[in-house]
């Protein structure tokens, strides 16, 4: 009876133990954040009370590195906007057409195809969407329009469109696929075409969540590395032009990160404080999306 | 013979409606299959760039030397060897985690709760972030203090916190999926909470949780940013023999080779992108086999 009585005993405790211990892996991802959240406002700190923050965010230059040194951010900022809006304008129609397609219009054996494509599209790392801008994108850009740059922003948009094309797509389908089959039968019944079935009851329909999936699109581009660092240039100069070398927030990252960067230097608590701003902006951008659904959300 | 010719206008003008509408969808319809061809096209050109540039240079010389200055001696066993060690570390150290943590919010916290509801949203906005941001992340963290150096050790850490939000939200899915009268069944015959975890929860559970790593850690293999953050160098010409050793991993390899201006270099880093995507394929095959094993078994 006693030894029965500490086998169960034995158990309980391993069961504790279990529990807490489960808990404790639970916990990484809590203090990744705040990991996160530390590290970055630290050095953030640190740099802001050697570079004034108004000089960071107004002057229109950035030569962090070089004597000398200006910390305007804003080059890099309209570099990063360059590459969101030009992939935008690629990805954002493609992939929502391509949801109401798959979702309203394909055979069964159709989707079977177009689906597998769009994730092998997803899975592919962003480096190689680098080296296709960089080989393939850019050689036809300067063929149509000659004063194109070898790193140019425009070049680098369009691979990073057609990387976030696949989200915005089987964001966008999940949400149409979700809209119940006899609201849809309903339009049926009333007549309409399938035209107006996706565009006038569809798509309405999933409105939130076709544009929480385009916030979350060019959140993703914002925060892209790979392709910018080797398509789009490392001149950090304040220019519209998508035909021009730029840089973005990311490429400069990775760019100063090449070198061997010292800690306590300038160097390292600028990658630091671009690091924070581009936290900020993506953190903000899935806040809002998430804000979308969360109120505009139809219910059925 | 008026009511006649009334209704018969009626129906022309119905027809000439109908027939409108059913040209605007026709045009729609053909938009749309343009709009999707366009990814099938795209892929096919990505593919057929790729391997026109780098099939010649793909040769057992190449996985089998060491990076040179000289594109014709180049080869990418260390990136290869490195890659291998990261990703089996990653692997290592991501799966009991995101696993433990989709078991602790499933079965034991409470979905109620608010510490729940914080996880949830955490490890939702932990998705979100940039893959850079992580790779600062390590570099404080892991680089420098922890003091583990720019090692494997600080690149699999790094990348095991990159891919662990996506591990764990597959994992609860395939949790989830678990049918509570098996769960009901395991309890009734007096076994504990643990063991009818490890006995009938994870097993059942396991094809879905192992398609959701698979796929993770094949992402993670494509990760160059996060990695050239905490310091993976871009030129290694040592085969790395340990955890602590620096190193350098094929899509940064791949980085160094496409960023430099000669013409040969492209071609050996597009025989590079074949390698690195072949590893690819093979993961996710396997991901897509284990997949469809999985959903006959629950049909």
């Amino acid at each position: 009876m006693k030894s029965q009585g500490k086998a169960k005993r034995k158990v309980h405790l391993g069961e504790f133990f279990i529990e807490k211990a489960l808990q404790l892996f639970a916990a990484i991802s809590i203090l990744t954040t705040i990991a996160i959240i530390f590290t970055l406002f630290q050095e953030t700190f640190i740099f802001f009370q050697e570079v004034s923050i108004i000089e960071f965010f107004t002057s229109k230059m950035w030569t962090p590195t070089l004597h000398p040194r200006n910390f305007g951010i804003l080059p890099l900022l309209v570099g990063t906007m360059m590459i969101a809006l030009g992939s935008s304008i690629i990805a954002l129609p493609l992939g929502l057409f391509t949801a109401i397609y798959l979702s309203e219009y394909a055979h069964k054996k159709v989707r079977s195809v177009v689906k597998p494509v769009l994730e092998i599209l997803a899975g592919i790392p962003s480096i190689v969407y680098g080296f296709f801008a960089l080989t393939f994108i850019t050689p036809i850009l300067q063929k149509i329009l000659p004063q194109t740059q070898v790193f140019n922003a425009a070049s680098a948009s369009i691979a990073v469109g057609i990387m976030i094309t696949p989200m915005v797509a089987s964001l966008s389908e999940d949400a149409m696929m979700a809209v119940p089959d006899s609201i849809r039968q309903g339009a049926y019944a009333l007549g309409s075409t399938k035209f107006e079935v996706a565009m006038k009851v569809i798509v309405p329909a999933c409105l939130s969540s076709i544009a929480s999936a385009f916030v979350l699109a060019i959140s993703r581009a914002v925060g892209e590395t790979m392709i910018v660092a080797i398509a789009a240039g490392a001149s950090p100069t304040l220019t519209f032009n998508p035909l021009k070398s730029i840089q973005t927030m990311t490429g400069f990252m990775v760019n100063i990160s090449l070198g061997d960067i010292q800690h306590g230097t300038i160097e390292y608590k600028t990658v630091f404080a671009v690091g924070a701003l581009l936290f900020v902006i993506t953190f903000m951008m899935n806040i809002v999306a998430k804000l979308i659904v969360n109120k505009y959300r139809e219910e059925y | 013979m008026e009511i006649n010719t009334q209704t018969n206008m009626h129906t022309i003008k119905r027809k000439n409606n109908i027939n409108s509408r059913k040209l605007k969808n026709k045009v729609f319809h053909g938009f749309l299959i343009l709009a999707t061809t366009m990814s099938i096209i795209v892929l096919a050109l990505l593919l057929y760039q790729i391997f026109s540039t780098g099939f010649k240079y793909l040769s057992f010389d190449f996985l089998n030397n060491m990076p040179s200055r000289f594109p014709h001696k180049a080869g990418i066993k260390s990136a290869l060897v490195g890659s291998i060690w990261v990703i089996s570390l990653t692997a290592l150290f991501s799966f009991p985690l995101g696993v433990g943590t989709a078991i602790y919010l499933e079965k034991y916290s409470n979905s109620k709760s608010w510490l729940n509801k914080l996880l949830q949203i955490n490890i939702a906005n932990l998705a979100g972030v940039p893959s850079i941001v992580y790779g600062m992340l390590g570099l404080a963290v892991f680089v420098r203090f922890f003091n583990f150096e720019r090692s494997i050790l600080s690149g699999a850490l790094t990348l095991t916190l990159l891919i662990l939000p996506v591990i764990i939200v597959a994992a609860q899915e395939a949790i989830k999926s678990v049918p509570d009268s098996l769960i009901q069944g395991s309890f009734a015959l007096g076994v504990t909470k643990w063991q009818t975890i490890t006995g009938v929860v994870l097993p059942y559970a396991l094809p879905g949780i192992l398609t959701g790593t698979i796929l993770a850690i094949s992402r993670a293999m494509g990760e160059a940013a996060p990695l050239i953050m905490v310091g993976a160098a871009g030129y290694i010409a040592f085969m790395p023999s340990g955890p602590m050793d620096s190193f350098t991993v094929l899509p940064i390899q791949i980085f160094n080779w496409t960023s430099r201006p000669q013409a040969e270099f492209q071609n050996i880093a597009a025989a590079g992108i074949i390698v690195l995507m072949a590893l690819l394929l093979t993961a996710n095959a396997t991901a897509i086999i284990l997949r469809n094993k999985y959903q006959n078994r629950t049909d």
